[in-house]
């Protein structure tokens, strides 16, 4: 694993991205259980559906301090430059972004969701040993806000 | 209580848009066939193919960039497989009015400029996909002479890059067909684009 760190123009603010080529680092490093709320989104900078919901889990970010929220791209390792880090500071996105670039789908996929049959957006949620996978599209920020703090009301 | 049944539909389309596992087909169900209409206007059906010994379907489409990366080996698998009795027959789930880039016209273009060496069908009304259970594109589904489910999933093990594949999935399923015994795997799970419908009002 390693960081790519890039700056937005003039600006303050950074983007820093973790790339995680195979899946197991990513598990290790990603899905942990432990006290915090995890909202991680599976989403690319190609899935018009995923662009359009991300500012719902940005502002999740800003705006629920009961969760952490990490976006994890798909997008392939070479794409990583020149489409995901401009991608990434154009949207201004603070949440934090990770690259997942490992191919061998087949090898993965389950280990995220035996129900997950790979198209996306898709969402999971992870509480201590509590989960929570959907492979749905969200339709605003109020109905993400709901069903994610559904889950942690649910005990 | 009038409003009670309106309740119950209101609550059960509720959960309906909630569920994530799919109805659809499994290896060993039977596929449905279907008739619907390719880039040259004619209409296809798997009963038309007295002869194939088996069908390769698979949900594709212009715009997914799954798709786009695949194109060529669909059309190397299809090419290749017709003389062995096999029949590819493509077709595209997505709602044009969803996706603007789907159009009959455009797949017409795509078709053209690609060589297509099989049949790119349009579903009209999205009523196959559904029975199939495809969620994404590409989603392929390899059926036997009989339309019996054999192999679903993926082409092969690397979207990205068509030299680095370890495992060509789809192939290694014809080849267990042709030979008379069960692929193995007989499913594979692959990222894809959603297929795109109208929302629902």
């Amino acid at each position: 694993m390693f960081f790519v760190l890039t700056s937005m123009g003039c600006s303050k603010l950074s983007a820093q991205i973790a790339v995680y080529e195979k899946f197991d680092a990513f598990e290790k490093a990603i899905l942990k259980e432990d006290d915090n709320t995890y909202v991680i989104n599976f989403w690319a900078t190609w899935c018009a559906p995923c662009i359009k919901e991300l500012p719902y889990f940005e502002q999740l970010h800003k705006d629920n301090p009961k969760v952490k929220v990490i976006l994890v791209s798909l997008d392939s390792r070479k794409d990583l430059e020149k489409k995901l880090i401009p991608f990434v500071a154009k949207k201004q996105l603070t949440a934090e972004v990770i690259l997942l670039s490992d191919k061998d789908y087949n090898a993965w996929l389950d280990k995220i969701d035996d129900s997950w049959s790979g198209a996306i957006p898709a969402t999971l949620i992870i509480s201590g040993k509590r989960k929570l996978f959907a492979e749905r599209e969200f339709e605003n920020f109020t109905e993400l806000n709901n069903y994610v703090n559904a889950f942690i009301n649910h005990n | 209580m009038k409003f009670l049944p309106l309740l119950i539909l209101f609550f059960s389309s509720l959960f309906l848009g909630e569920t994530t596992e799919s109805n659809g087909y499994q290896p060993g169900d039977k596929a449905t066939d279907f008739k619907l209409k390719s880039v040259d206007g004619k209409m296809y059906s798997m009963a038309d193919y007295k002869d194939a010994k088996g069908f390769i379907v698979v949900f594709t489409c212009n715009t997914c960039p799954f798709a786009i990366k695949y194109e060529d080996r669909i059309n190397a698998i299809a090419k290749k497989y017709k003389s062995k009795g096999y029949v590819l027959l493509a077709i595209n789930p997505n709602d044009p009015e969803a996706q603007p880039a789907d159009t009959f016209e455009l797949m017409q273009e795509k078709a053209k400029e690609k060589g297509f060496a099989f049949p790119y069908l349009v579903d009209e009304g999205q009523k196959i996909y559904p029975q199939y259970g495809a969620t994404k594109t590409p989603h392929v589904f390899l059926l036997d002479k009989n339309l019996i489910v054999k192999y679903i999933g993926s082409i092969d093990d690397n979207s990205d890059d068509a030299s680095a594949v370890k495992e060509k999935y789809l192939e290694n399923a014809i080849r267990a067909l042709d030979n008379g015994t069960e692929p193995s795997p007989a499913t594979t799970k692959a990222i894809g684009c959603s297929i795109k419908t109208k929302k629902k009002a």
